[in-house]
């Protein structure tokens, strides 16, 4: 399988993502810098989360205008499948390839802890192999990740099945919606169902050792969809 | 040789805090009266903070060596063995006035200056500790400085990518005017590709990595050497600010350029930033430096040499390269868009030679510099001996009531609030973080761990300094051994008031007596610290705070523990106690502190061999999968330490226990007594047995059970829920605005 994973100055969670790819497919991924404009063929792109250039200004946006993004826009914009996890969502959205925008958390602080995620929405491609309705742990870790759309913008949302993942009850914290997110958002996908954005970190739980391998699990099967 | 500035005078130099003697002993050195920038650079490399002028003599009594020792003082980071061809680099280091003037700048270029002194080693930092202390729960300012550190450590942190696995926070009145922010990084490397700062061979070109030098941080070193003021906000201007994205590249591009077998030594700028670095690396080869100052990356127009030497703005090296390196190293720094120039050259004349507009700017000896520092053997009183406290005079609370109150006690409360705000699992290697003993980190892509953890209980050193400065470390060696890691070596940060002060003085040597006598019997030398002097403000000092950092080994984390009761019908064993025990050691505990006068009283003893003898015991039945969980007993004592290995399991857990009859109940449930831990553990009797062998006092206590609750055979009952509501609410609550008074 070829994933690219493409990195930035300031992503931090790209060798994370990238033990991660490489555990479950057998395979190393290829690492496309942000100043290179040939991303190849790959069967996913993975934008990684970070602070890809220190997020002073908005974050991702200026990620979101480097050459690699501009080929990772024509890629998806061809019908490829692509990922964004946390800084990586936050630049998907600065590209365009997502609606919305990811703004200050509603307690105005960092927040890194776990959260419970239902899967939504698996007839579209890149959720198509995991199971509807299925919990999985797996923590966020940010600053900047309250889900935030206009009403129109979320009813869309709702109507064309672009809900991915939603925070829900269940884990230790009463406060289960870490960051005051719209309808509990914590991922979407594109309307075509195959650019993925989340703010938690499945590369993170990729086994009991480091808290769980519910991480694993999603990525897995997001993975194996991306194959088919 | 001709200078274009003035000469200087005793006035100047009490400006800068160099008393007459020592100004003396500079124009003896260099056989001249030195002008701005040479007195500046003396100022700061005879410093306090450069210098340990007044702790030197007894920091040389530390022990330093040992079986795991690479590299020990004298480096940017201590250097240990962890197994596997792997070595841990770490240090701690303050920035406790900073952090009071700015506490989001000071704080977080008190991380951004403890990663640097990580991979200058070329290690790659993995994990990020902090000890900090706060004013009372009720002070003005404590509400901004905590949220302002906090956010300044995890703004740090989270952005360059280095999770913070642990730490330690006290509220006191004593830190009100002078809070501490201690920092501490472990990095990891291959123990055969560390490196070190001498520079070697003359005529190889000197290299500055990194950010630009502006005016910010100008004689930070000399400010952290001195007492505050109440103008303490005049002093902002020398408060550095932190660049995070620039502390990355930073980060990255040393590595890659230290994996590129182009450097001979790296040194980053820190503490007075060029002036400590050239001098360092010049010194400690036995070399000099030739800087042309004109070659320096600046900010703004106009800097004088003064300025540039002892600007600290942050995120900056300085390396020396092999001569026909430069072209590689110039391209892996464009990658990262840093800059880069070759400001000198390396040469034999012994001296650092600084040009600026054509005229030589200083022209220093570095011998006299760096050797004749000068060392003071201060005068220091012992603190008077405390009288042992009657646990009779204390007052006898429901232990109900008093457990309720100290876990909802500033001493004890959760300190959530604060560490979800770091970020702990980036670099997805985080086996264990905040809220249990020591955090544990995974060696990436292997099966091997790392325990670390900070430790200091100051009100133990304030009452007995050496017995404080003994638990410290015997603290932080339980922490490590509760997880079944091998304790191996100690970083510290020793926080203390004014030096000329004896009483302060004797704070000093007492403590670090203490902590060395510890260090030598558990064998955890000291490969690294940092001393934080005159932390007074308007005459007042702090609590002295003696804080160790501690690392140890686990050869499969699979093997560790943690603090959380992971079944029912456990058996609870309290290691270190014998069942006739039916009192404990009140004086300095918490339940004192909450309950009575009793604060006064003597702390409780540390015996060395006890606590030896007791954590390899501990150690050697978790890593044979006898212990189900493990917690050492300290603040709060016997059934806090319960209360919190229930409270860790979210409520799903509670415990039976069985209190002792007659004695002082208060002082066997809250005894502070050392060497003990409580381990859970699914065949009691076999891990009594073993006890018994291995000559460790020990017995059961109680089971664990199902219901949630925490039940006595008194017939009292406190449900685990209520208790971490109570621990929860504390610190959101403070910061909310609520003015707890506790």
């Amino acid at each position: 399988m070829d994933i690219a994973v493409i990195t930035f100055p300031g992503s931090n969670c790209d060798r994370d993502i990238i033990t991660a790819a490489e555990t479950i497919t057998g395979q190393k991924p290829r690492v496309v810098w942000h100043k290179d404009s040939d991303i190849g063929k790959p069967d996913l792109v993975l934008v990684p989360g970070g602070f890809s250039f220190g997020d002073y200004l908005r974050c991702g946006a200026i990620a979101a205008r480097s050459p690699a993004m501009d080929s990772v826009y024509e890629h998806a914009l061809r019908g490829g499948m692509v990922m964004g996890i946390c800084n990586g969502f936050q630049i998907l959205i600065e590209t365009g390839l997502l609606p919305g925008a990811l703004i200050r958390n509603k307690g105005l602080k960092f927040v890194c802890r776990n959260t419970v995620l239902r899967v939504h929405n698996t007839e579209k491609p890149v959720m198509s192999k995991l199971k509807d309705g299925d919990e999985l742990t797996i923590p966020v870790a940010h600053n900047e990740g309250q889900y935030f759309a206009d009403d129109e913008t979320l009813r869309r949302l709702q109507g064309n099945g672009q809900i991915a993942f939603t925070y829900t009850t269940g884990g230790s914290h009463a406060e289960y919606n870490p960051n005051g997110s719209a309808l509990d958002i914590a991922g979407i996908t594109s309307e075509n169902g195959k650019v993925l954005g989340l703010m938690p970190h499945p590369e993170r739980r990729m086994s009991s050792a480091v808290g769980g391998s519910d991480g694993r699990t999603m990525l897995t099967a997001i993975f194996e969809a991306c194959r088919s | 040789m001709t200078s274009p500035q003035p000469e200087m005078t005793y006035e100047n130099a009490a400006e800068m805090g160099l008393s007459a003697d020592e100004f003396d002993r500079i124009c003896t050195a260099i056989g001249r009266i030195p002008n701005l920038t040479e007195l500046g650079i003396f100022s700061a490399m005879w410093s306090e903070h450069c210098s340990y002028k007044s702790s030197k003599k007894w920091l040389k009594t530390l022990p330093i060596s040992g079986d795991c020792v690479i590299q020990g003082p004298g480096e940017n980071a201590g250097v240990v063995d962890i197994g596997d061809g792997w070595a841990a680099v770490f240090k701690i280091e303050s920035h406790n006035h900073p952090s009071y003037i700015e506490p989001y700048q000071g704080a977080a270029t008190g991380v951004g200056g403890i990663l640097r002194d990580v991979f200058t080693m070329g290690a790659r930092p993995v994990a990020l500790l902090n000890a900090l202390r706060f004013g009372a729960p009720d002070h003005p300012l404590t509400r901004y400085l905590t949220g302002g550190v906090v956010a300044g450590i995890g703004g740090y942190g989270n952005c360059i990518g280095i999770p913070t696995v642990g730490g330690e926070v006290n509220f006191d009145k004593s830190y009100n005017g002078n809070i501490l922010v201690n920092a501490m990084a472990v990095g990891l490397a291959k123990a055969d590709r560390i490196f070190y700062s001498a520079a070697s061979g003359a005529g190889n070109p000197v290299i500055y990595i990194g950010a630009k030098t502006g005016r910010d941080g100008i004689h930070g070193a000399t400010m952290a050497s001195a007492e505050f003021t109440d103008d303490a906000a005049s002093k902002r201007p020398t408060v550095q600010v932190g660049d995070p994205f620039a502390g990355k590249l930073l980060m990255e591009a040393s590595l890659e350029l230290m994996a590129s077998d182009s450097v001979i030594a790296i040194q980053d700028m820190g503490a007075a930033g060029l002036t400590s670095s050239s001098v360092e690396m010049a010194a400690k080869g036995g070399l000099g430096m030739d800087i042309d100052l004109d070659l320096v990356p600046v900010r703004e127009d106009g800097m004088t040499s003064y300025e540039i030497m002892l600007s600290e703005s942050q995120e900056r090296m300085l390396a020396v390269l092999k001569p026909d390196a430069t072209e590689e190293a110039r391209a892996i720094l464009e990658k990262w868009d840093l800059d880069f120039a070759t400001i000198g050259t390396v040469t034999e004349t012994g001296r650092l030679v600084l040009r600026k507009d054509g005229d030589i700017a200083a022209d220093i000896p570095l011998s006299p510099l760096v050797d004749d520092a000068p060392e003071y053997d201060r005068p220091h009183v012992s603190t008077p001996a405390r009288a042992k406290l009657d646990s009779k005079d204390v007052a006898v609370v429901d232990i109900c009531d008093a457990l309720r109150k100290m876990i909802g006690s500033h001493h004890l409360a959760s300190r959530r609030w604060i560490w979800e705000q770091y970020d702990c699992d980036v670099m997805a290697d985080t086996v264990a973080s905040s809220g249990g003993d020591a955090a544990l980190v995974r060696v990436h892509g292997s099966e091997r761990g790392m325990a670390v953890t900070t430790d200091c209980t100051p009100r133990y050193v304030l009452a007995d300094p050496r017995c404080g400065g003994m638990q410290a470390v015997a603290e932080a060696y339980r922490n490590i051994s509760a997880t079944g890691a091998q304790p191996l070596a100690i970083t510290n940060n020793l926080n203390f008031g004014n030096p000329e002060k004896p009483e302060i003085m004797g704070q000093i040597v007492g403590a670090v007596t203490g902590m060395g006598d510890a260090a030598r019997e558990l064998d955890t030398p000291v490969v690294s610290g940092n001393v934080s002097l005159y932390n007074e403000t308007e005459g007042t000092a702090i609590n002295p705070a003696p804080v160790v950092g501690m690392v140890g080994r686990i050869d499969d984390i699979d093997h560790a523990v943690g603090i959380a009761l992971t079944a029912e019908d456990l058996d609870l064993i309290v290691v270190g106690q014998t069942p006739d025990v039916k009192d404990g050691w009140l004086g300095c505990s918490v339940y004192a502190d909450l309950f009575g006068k009793a604060v006064d009283a003597a702390p409780p003893p540390v015996d060395c061999l006890e606590e030896r003898r007791n954590g390899s015991f501990v150690r050697d039945q978790i890593i044979n999968g006898h212990v189900d969980a493990a917690h050492d007993i300290s603040d709060g004592g016997l059934l806090v330490t319960v209360a919190e290995m229930t409270m860790a399991t979210g409520g799903k857990f509670g415990a039976q226990i069985e209190l002792p009859d007659g004695g002082n109940l208060q002082g066997w449930c809250f005894g502070e007594d050392q060497g003990r831990y409580i381990l859970a553990t699914r065949d009691g009797n076999a891990l009594l047995a073993a006890a018994k062998d291995a000559g460790v006092p020990s017995h059961r206590i109680g089971k664990t059970s199902r219901d949630g609750a925490l039940k006595f055979s008194s017939g009292d009952i406190i449900s685990v829920k209520e208790l971490i509501d109570i621990s929860e609410a504390w610190l959101p609550h403070l910061m909310a605005g609520g003015h707890e008074q506790n």
